[in-house]
């Protein structure tokens, strides 16, 4: 298989604008005659069911959750960058891209990443207009902070809330669509499979997550929007319904999965206090940005944290990395805060925690300055900890939290499926292998405001009309199929529940194919998640039947898909022997100890192709060609 | 952390039709640092061990942002602490020995689908029939063209946190869905971009609220003394000034 990016000619800044005078229309007219699926409605979801609608499309959109307004972009916390330069900083639309590109260590598409920075403004523009808070000055002009990887300010915020804000945005866009009988929501579905007809994606089927009826829906183009697949490792930042399942059975019907190696590790999260932990909370990027890190210099110190000195204390981002010290993006962060850990530094009662430290802070700004900026985070904090971060170091450690990987799009964001479009964190394209802060929101909204309405009329004015319905014997196979596979769940009557062979996948994961990774390790992680595995099938234990509200059943299917791609997952990290951004080979490291690429060899995409079941997947590589940013290896010193 | 073994007083309904009843259940070993979600997550676990069926209860993000968990706990919308939702609660805040009362938001607009999850789709349609400002996608103006007065936007953004969780309704006698309704009249009527529509989106929506058979305000302020994010009374006065407005308004076309 040959994988053509299909990435525009011509100078960087003109590619976009070319591309769409290039693509093909559909007449105003026409529009209504086509059918749109959007599973997702997430920032990318419901800005493309919105913007779709309001072109005349036909939309269906489908979620999980028992209201659209709930899925999990909502739980951004710290904001969404833009290049509008109002800080008057020197901020460009070519800054946001070089940052970019080089925060994802230099394994993203450089014209998909320029594109990205170039709508970027336009989304601010967009998401005031329908009524989006942003933080404001008291001049009545909007205010922006820094985040990672970053030495400008252009992070736009609400409160610690920005992702519910900007999501219900979206919602409301979507839901006027839905008054005006433009989109229709099919909130409890579950979808289960994606149907391939004649090559081209034409429909999905789902469970309706209340009657338990296996239901197929017919449209022109399928467009996939449901994030990302952290919770492979169990505990995550995600909610606990985010799944993989979407996109791991359109990769089974032919959509190359790419990068599944590059996982985000998040620094700033509230350290695990049990076995009974059920999801870990995210403290914000933006924390960063007044709250400092560190660990005592003397491992032996047990002393509460105010009674250890300044001179005691080592705070080592700030030490290492002095011209972005809090500040550097993620994976840096995560990677120095294990390593403070791994050598004996970590606090708290586990040890596995190191200090997000405010007290300077609060000293230079007053504390209510802070509570302006943070309270929501440090209320949050408290109702967990049951310790006050105005007044003791909060406590972080790092945690599984965003997938820089997905399904292999090209430029017009089309998978290997013709007619199946993949949005949001659920592909992999403009983050290489580190997603900067605030960026994922923005790349959310850029691919469903901005991009796929261009996109989708260009394949839909080359493809036919015909007059396929659901009896189609494609769309029957695929409900068999699912009724199978349910049947198959609960009729295994074991003796483990689901959250316990879960909860045995996220720690091989965590362990062996977490912040750090190494060929042995891979090699034992990829039997031991086929082991687990064999399993599940074996003795899953599922109470109840399909024809009702089943949570259980819910969960299972999730899972049975996580332990498929987990083991691709090892797989990536394992032939990518070179360490970049969130993927880290200790085989692979400076004197240093930090990532080591190796440009000559691996400055390329991993698109992975099903071959069939317990079959080795093939890989195939679309080479990354760097014209307008030169790699270098990475210094955020 | 200590342990503590409590005893559970659990709503079990099996759908719709079925008339429900309290379940008792004795559990040991709860961490006080659990929160009341993975204490019923335990308990779960429990169940499918023994061959019984788990308690359904919505839930997500469990960092309180998403609205979907809502339980009502002794004879509160999200349990005792005021600002927090059902997934915030830790089991700190529970004595050893203690009961537990778990019921579902019980109000006409939200039937029961099972045991602690009910069916909030009525706020959707609220929102749909005008919670939203009316601009397609392209052609925004500059962001910064308009300034907003900081003090609005705050007050604003103040109405604009509400979850959708519904525990305003269920901790109402009337089971009124005004602090929902009101929170998203007063946080765009606040901002410039919000004004123009604005006397038709306050007929449309109390209007659907009336259709999903919510009741009217008692003006007693439960739902605002329970509400997670603390949105204040201020918005249902809003929303009545906002009423009367648009009402004269009307009446002068």
């Amino acid at each position: 298989m040959k994988l053509d990016s299909k990435i525009p000619a011509g100078n960087l800044a003109e590619k976009w604008s070319n591309q769409k005078f290039n693509y093909k229309l559909v007449n105003p007219a026409n529009k209504r005659k086509y059918e749109i699926i959007v599973v997702g409605t997430g920032l990318a979801g419901a800005a493309a069911a919105a913007s779709l609608a309001e072109l005349g499309y036909k939309v269906k959109a489908f979620c999980y959750q028992d209201s659209p307004r709930r899925a999990h972009s909502i739980a951004a916390q710290g904001g969404i960058n833009a290049a509008k330069n109002y800080q008057n900083d020197g901020d460009s639309v070519f800054r946001l891209f070089y940052d970019t590109v080089k925060g994802g260590d230099y394994r993203s598409r450089e014209a998909n990443v320029y594109r990205l920075a170039e709508v970027s403004s336009n989304i601010i523009d967009q998401c005031v207009a329908q009524g989006v808070p942003f933080a404001r000055e008291y001049g009545g002009l909007l205010d922006n902070r820094s985040f990672g990887g970053a030495q400008v300010s252009r992070t736009f915020y609400a409160r610690g809330e920005t992702g519910q804000q900007l999501l219900l945005g979206a919602y409301s866009a979507m839901m006027r669509q839905v008054g005006l009988g433009n989109v229709e929501i099919f909130p409890r579905s579950d979808v289960q499979d994606i149907v391939v007809i004649d090559g081209r994606a034409r429909g999905i089927v789902l469970r309706d997550m209340v009657s338990g009826k296996i239901e197929s829906y017919i449209a022109d183009a399928v467009i996939l929007a449901t994030g990302g697949y952290a919770n492979v490792f169990y505990l995550s930042t995600n909610a606990k319904g985010c799944n993989a399942t979407a996109i791991w059975r359109a990769h089974k019907k032919g959509a190359l999965f790419a990068n599944p190696c590059f996982t985000q590790i998040h620094p700033t999260c509230i350290p695990v206090s049990g076995s009974y932990q059920s999801k870990l909370t995210l403290m914000s990027e933006s924390l960063r940005n007044d709250g400092r890190i560190w660990v005592p210099k003397d491992p032996n110190d047990k002393r509460p944290p105010n009674e250890i000195p300044e001179s005691e204390r080592d705070y080592f981002l700030e030490r290492k990395y002095p011209s972005f010290g809090n500040l550097v993006p993620r994976d840096v962060a995560s990677r120095n805060a294990k390593e403070m850990i791994d050598d004996g530094k970590g606090v708290g009662l586990t040890g596995k925690a190191v200090y997000l430290d405010f007290a300077e802070a609060i000293q230079r700004l007053g504390k209510d300055s802070i509570t302006e900026k943070y309270g929501n985070l440090f209320e949050m904090y408290e109702q967990i900890t049951n310790e006050d971060p105005y007044k003791v170091p909060m406590r972080i450690y790092p945690a599984s939290h965003y997938t820089m990987g997905g399904l292999w799009v090209d430029y017009n964001l089309m998978t290997t499926i013709p007619g199946l479009f993949a949005l949001g964190e659920c592909n992999f394209s403009d983050h290489g292998a580190n997603r900067l802060g605030a960026s994922a929101l923005m790349q959310g909204l850029a691919d469903g405001y901005f991009i796929i309405s261009y996109c989708i009329g260009d394949y839909l004015a080359q493809s036919k009309k015909d007059k396929l319905t659901t009896d189609a014997p494609e769309f029957k196979q695929a409900e068999k199929d699912v009724s199978d596979k349910i049947n198959r769940l609960l009729n295994v009557n074991g003796s483990k529940t689901v959250d316990e062979l879960h909860r045995e996948l996220g720690m091989v994961m965590w362990d062996y194919v977490g912040m750090s990774r190494n060929a042995e390790g891979l090699t034992k992680a990829k039997k031991m998640i086929k082991d687990i595995r064999e399993d599940f099938w074996k003795n899953v234990k599922i109470i109840g039947t399909n024809e009702e509200i089943n949570q259980s059943l819910e969960k299972a299917a999730r899972v049975a898909d996580f332990l498929e791609l987990g083991e691709l997952i090892a797989e990536d990290a394992l032939q990518r022997m070179e360490s970049c951004g969130g993927h880290f080979r200790e085989e692979s490291q400076t004197e240093e100890n930090e990532a080591k690429r190796d440009d000559e060899n691996f400055s390329h995409v991993a698109a992975w192709q099903y071959n069939g079941a317990d079959k080795p997947e093939v890989l195939h590589k679309e080479q990354l060609q760097f014209e307008f940013v030169k790699p270098s290896q990475r210094s955020y010193k | 952390m200590a342990l503590l073994n409590l005893h559970l007083k659990v709503w079990r309904q099996k759908n719709n039709e079925d008339e429900g009843r309290f379940v008792d259940y004795n559990i040991q070993d709860i961490s006080t640092e659990m929160s009341i979600l993975e204490m019923l997550d335990v308990l779960n676990e429990k169940l499918i061990k023994e061959g019984q069926e788990p308690v359904a209860f919505e839930h997500d993000c469990r960092e309180g942002i998403c609205g979907c968990c809502g339980i009502f706990i002794n004879g509160r919308a999200h349990g005792p602490l005021k600002r927090i939702t059902t997934c915030q609660l830790y089991m700190r805040h529970f004595k050893d020995g203690e009961t537990i009362v778990l019921e579902p938001w019980r109000a006409k607009g939200f039937p029961v689908l099972k045991d602690l999850m009910v069916d909030r789709s009525a706020f959707d349609r609220i929102i749909a029939a005008g919670g939203f400002v009316a601009v397609n996608t392209g052609g925004a103006p500059d962001a910064n063209a308009v300034p907003i007065p900081k003090h609005n936007l705050e007050k604003a953004l103040d109405a604009a946190e509400c979850i959708g969780c519904g525990a305003c309704v269920a901790a109402c006698k009337n089971a009124s869905a005004m602090l929902f309704v009101s929170a998203k009249v007063s946080h765009l009527v606040r901002l410039p971009q919000g004004k123009p529509e604005r006397e038709k989106r306050v007929f449309a929506m109390l209007n659907q609220m009336e259709k999903e058979g919510f009741g009217s305000c008692t003006n007693t302020e439960a739902c605002s003394a329970e509400c997670p994010k603390g949105i204040s009374m201020d918005v249902i006065a809003q929303l009545r000034r906002e009423y009367f407005r648009a009402s004269v308004r009307q009446e002068k076309e």
